[in-house]
């Protein structure tokens, strides 16, 4: 096989040794890479059923096939996997920049990383030789300091860092891991996973050659796929990117306003992707390898934000804007900064916030619990230091620090009621109540609350479905998104591209004429339908039943107060509808555990111990 | 000299995408490889990005540098021939050049810099950013020239 290293790096921080463990092609056809390469490592190098504090909890990187190639989108792209700290079930997040291609440069494809340092360490990776580094003077420091003081300390300004800021070390279950400056794994509380490791970072920098197998035919489809990433279907992330969505979702009466009392923001237009870049954006980066490039950096240049400095996504937007009901595009950019440099999941963070400000309002909280900050909807100031006491554990902070499901356990009096997170982890910037196949996306998505394991608002905006109706054909779409999508995550590209690929069939294409490895379309689909498989193999094990594929308590009790999404929510029936169309299309039992036939049909029966006493 | 063309990047263009490092190494290797490309990015945070190769100088201080006469320029184009009989690594050319322009292989173990792909750079081709352009000092002060004048010309306007 070409392209993939075939090493996988272990690391064990209490003994301070490694070991490399190599894998074939058989490995690689079945499992791609990513996605696929880290639910795999982690289903088989975790033992069932532990703490995701324990020091045995594995942390795993694992790189795309196309990873440090010229594939549009593709070459700097990798997964982190861990049981998460959040849902207590699987973590999973990605993130781009430059740090994936060294470590492949590096010469691995799959790092894994256990025990835990009995002082703070990080690990650097030169070529074939592994260090752990005193990390005690980069202890207390963000994530930037650290970037910058390791590349300082070792002389190179080409050592690329994936680490964690004051929040990860403090344990938050929001804490992300920050690489490239702006880039971040964001979702699932990884950095804590990391930070319970007493490690900082690890420094990649790699010299070795990445080989593709048909070069011309490469480059050749290269050319045309380039084209195309510069063409319309990639228009809105090269213009105005993700934040474009601020407009449209308010339209459309889906945009988290107010922890989801509303779905309509009266400040808009004050935090659109249009305000946006004509007052902030000063630059648009791009990723390794990207052709279409989207990093919107954003600079605040007058007022108590000064200076702030951030990549803009729709994402954080609406969870620091509508959802706090702040329509400043200045402390949005302050509180996605500090986010970045403190290491804590934005999206998160955003809608905790959120969180405490109806608790706030509705005097569950009060000024004694938040160290004198008005924590009222609309507070921009109290918005931003409200972040800063969630990464270093101040206040009420210290609560809010572990996510909505933490918090409102501890905080009470009927605050469960108004909690957004659905397995622990936190909604992101879908109204689902008024978008029924989203819903469904949202209730099944393997790592929690997300839009990115499937991308089931698609069909609801574009009209494909009637988007206020549940029914149990939606099960049929939302499974052929979630496999399409695991295979995005697996060889790894990214989704902000997917419109210029034309299914299965070019992404094999590309696939074989990288790796060499032969490969169809319709397996493509089954290796996606594998790993979605795979996934739910790895979470029926660490716990989950049928009642955790849910909705929160709000999108199924509290109707959506005006606009076009008027009087949709998602009650217990819809929901119920749902899940039995998702489950039989996806070949599982009622209770949602796959069938012995399925996983026979998908090479997995070696798992079938695991789900043996599961169904009913 | 001030006709040779050379590749030079507009930085308010560059996006850091690094393309035109993939490419390059591909082109001159056959291999997916950053630390082989005789471009290179670099990134100072937040925003400032540019991709960095040959200017191809008059007297040129890598080929004055080398003890071992193993680097010569180009009379018909000015780029920087490397006899890698005569190359042994030692690095005086990298450290002579001011813009970092020369790669050490490092498997090879001789130096690498620019050699314009036969009058049509791969990089200049693939960049999408059309970031990069293969041109010439010659051109450049044409372009800055013009450019002045244009501004002066518009300015004229608006205050008549």
């Amino acid at each position: 096989m070409q392209a993939y290293t075939g090493k996988i790096l272990h690391v064990d921080l209490t003994t301070g040794r490694s070991k490399i463990q190599t894998f074939d092609d058989a490995f690689a056809k079945m499992y791609i890479g990513g996605t696929g390469f880290g639910i795999k490592t982690l289903l088989d190098n975790q033992k069932p059923g532990i703490d995701p504090f324990d020091p045995e909890n594995p942390l795993i990187y694992a790189l795309g096939a196309v990873c440090n190639t010229m594939v549009p989108c593709g070459a700097s792209k990798f997964g982190v996997f861990a049981k998460s700290p959040a849902s207590n079930l699987l973590g999973e997040a990605y993130s781009t920049g430059q740090w994936g291609a060294e470590l492949r440069s590096a010469g691995y494809d799959i790092l894994v990383i256990r025990g835990k340092a009995a002082k703070p360490k990080y690990i650097w990776i030169d070529d074939e030789s592994m260090q752990l580094m005193d990390a005690s003077h980069l202890w207390g420091k963000t994530a930037w300091e650290t970037e910058e003081t390791i590349r300082k300390d070792l002389g190179d300004e080409y050592v690329r860092v994936s680490g964690i800021g004051q929040a990860g070390e403090n344990l938050s279950r929001i804490a992300c891991l920050i690489n490239d400056h702006f880039r971040a794994a964001g979702r699932t509380g990884l950095g804590a996973v990391m930070g319970s490791k007493n490690l900082k970072a690890v420094a990649v920098r790699g010299t070795y050659d990445t080989c593709v197998a048909d070069v011309p035919k490469l480059q050749e489809f290269c050319k045309d796929l380039y084209e195309r990433a510069r063409g319309p279907k990639t228009s809105k992330y090269r213009t105005l990117g993700t934040a474009a969505n601020v407009l449209a979702m308010n339209k459309q009466g889906a945009l988290p306003t107010r922890n989801f009392q509303a779905a309509m923001f009266e400040g808009a237009e004050k935090i659109s992707g249009e305000y946006l870049n004509e007052r902030y954006v000063t630059k648009i980066e791009g990723c390794s390898a990207c052709p279409m490039r989207c990093e919107h950096i954003a600079v605040v240049r007058e007022g108590p934000f000064t200076g702030a400095t951030a990549r803009i996504e729709y994402e954080p937007t609406m969870a620091f804007g509508s959802n706090c009901g702040v329509d400043r595009m200045d402390a949005i950019i302050k509180s996605v900064e500090l986010c970045d440099m403190y290491g804590l999941d934005a999206i998160s963070a955003g809608m905790i916030i959120a969180f405490g400000m109806e608790c706030f309002e509705r005097g569950l909280i009060t000024t004694q619990d938040t160290g004198g900050l008005d924590l009222r909807f609309g507070n921009a100031e109290a918005m931003v230091e409200m972040v800063r006491k969630m990464a270093f554990r101040q206040d009420i902070g210290k609560v809010l620090a572990d996510g909505v499901r933490p918090a409102s356990k501890a905080i009470g009096k009927g605050s469960e009621a108004f909690a957004l997170e659905i397995k622990g982890v936190e909604l992101t910037g879908y109204d689902i109540r008024g978008l029924k196949t989203a819903a469904l996306g949202y209730a099944v998505s393997r790592r929690g609350a997300d839009h990115q394991r499937h991308g089931s608002y698609g069909p609801d905006m574009d009209g494909r479905v009637d988007r206020f109706k549940a029914e149990k054909s939606r099960g049929k779409i939302v499974v052929g998104d979630e496999d399409n999508y695991a295979i995005f995550d697996s060889i790894i590209l990214c989704k902000f591209s997917r419109g210029i690929w034309n299914g299965y069939d070019e992404i094999a294409k590309i696939y074989t004429m990288v790796t060499g490895i032969p490969y169809t379309g319709e397996e493509m689909r089954k290796t996606g339908e594998r790993i979605n498989n795979l996934a739910r193999i790895y979470n029926i094990r660490e716990g989950l039943t049928r009642s955790d594929d849910t909705v929160p308590p709000r999108v199924m009790n509290d109707p959506i107060p005006s606009g076009v999404s008027k009087g949709s929510r998602v009650t217990q029936e819809d929901l119920d509808i749902l899940l039995d169309g998702y489950y039989e299309a996806r070949g599982w039992t009622p209770e949602g555990v796959p069938k012995s036939e399925k996983l026979k049909e998908l090479d997995l029966e070696g798992y079938e111990s695991i789900l043996a006493g599961k169904r009913k | 000299m001030v006709r040779h063309k050379f590749v030079t990047v507009d930085p308010d263009k560059c996006v850091g995408c690094r393309i035109c490092e993939y490419v390059c190494s591909q082109e001159k290797d056959k291999v997916f490889n950053p630390t082989k490309s005789r471009i290179r990015v670099v990134r100072i945070y937040p925003t400032v990005n540019a991709s960095m190769t040959c200017r191809l100088c008059e007297d040129a201080p890598c080929v004055v540098a080398c003890p071992r006469k193993a680097l010569e320029q180009s009379k018909e184009n000015g780029v920087i021939l490397v006899n890698k009989d005569k190359c042994n690594g030692c690095g005086w050319c990298i450290e002579a050049c001011d813009f970092g322009a020369i790669v050490l292989d490092p498997s090879k173990k001789v130096v690498a810099m620019c050699d314009l792909c036969q009058g049509n750079p791969k990089c200049v081709e693939w960049c999408p950013e059309e970031a990069l352009e293969l041109t010439s000092r010659d051109l450049l002060s044409q372009k800055a020239r013009l450019g002045a004048v244009k501004k002066l010309v518009e300015a004229s306007k608006t205050q008549s």
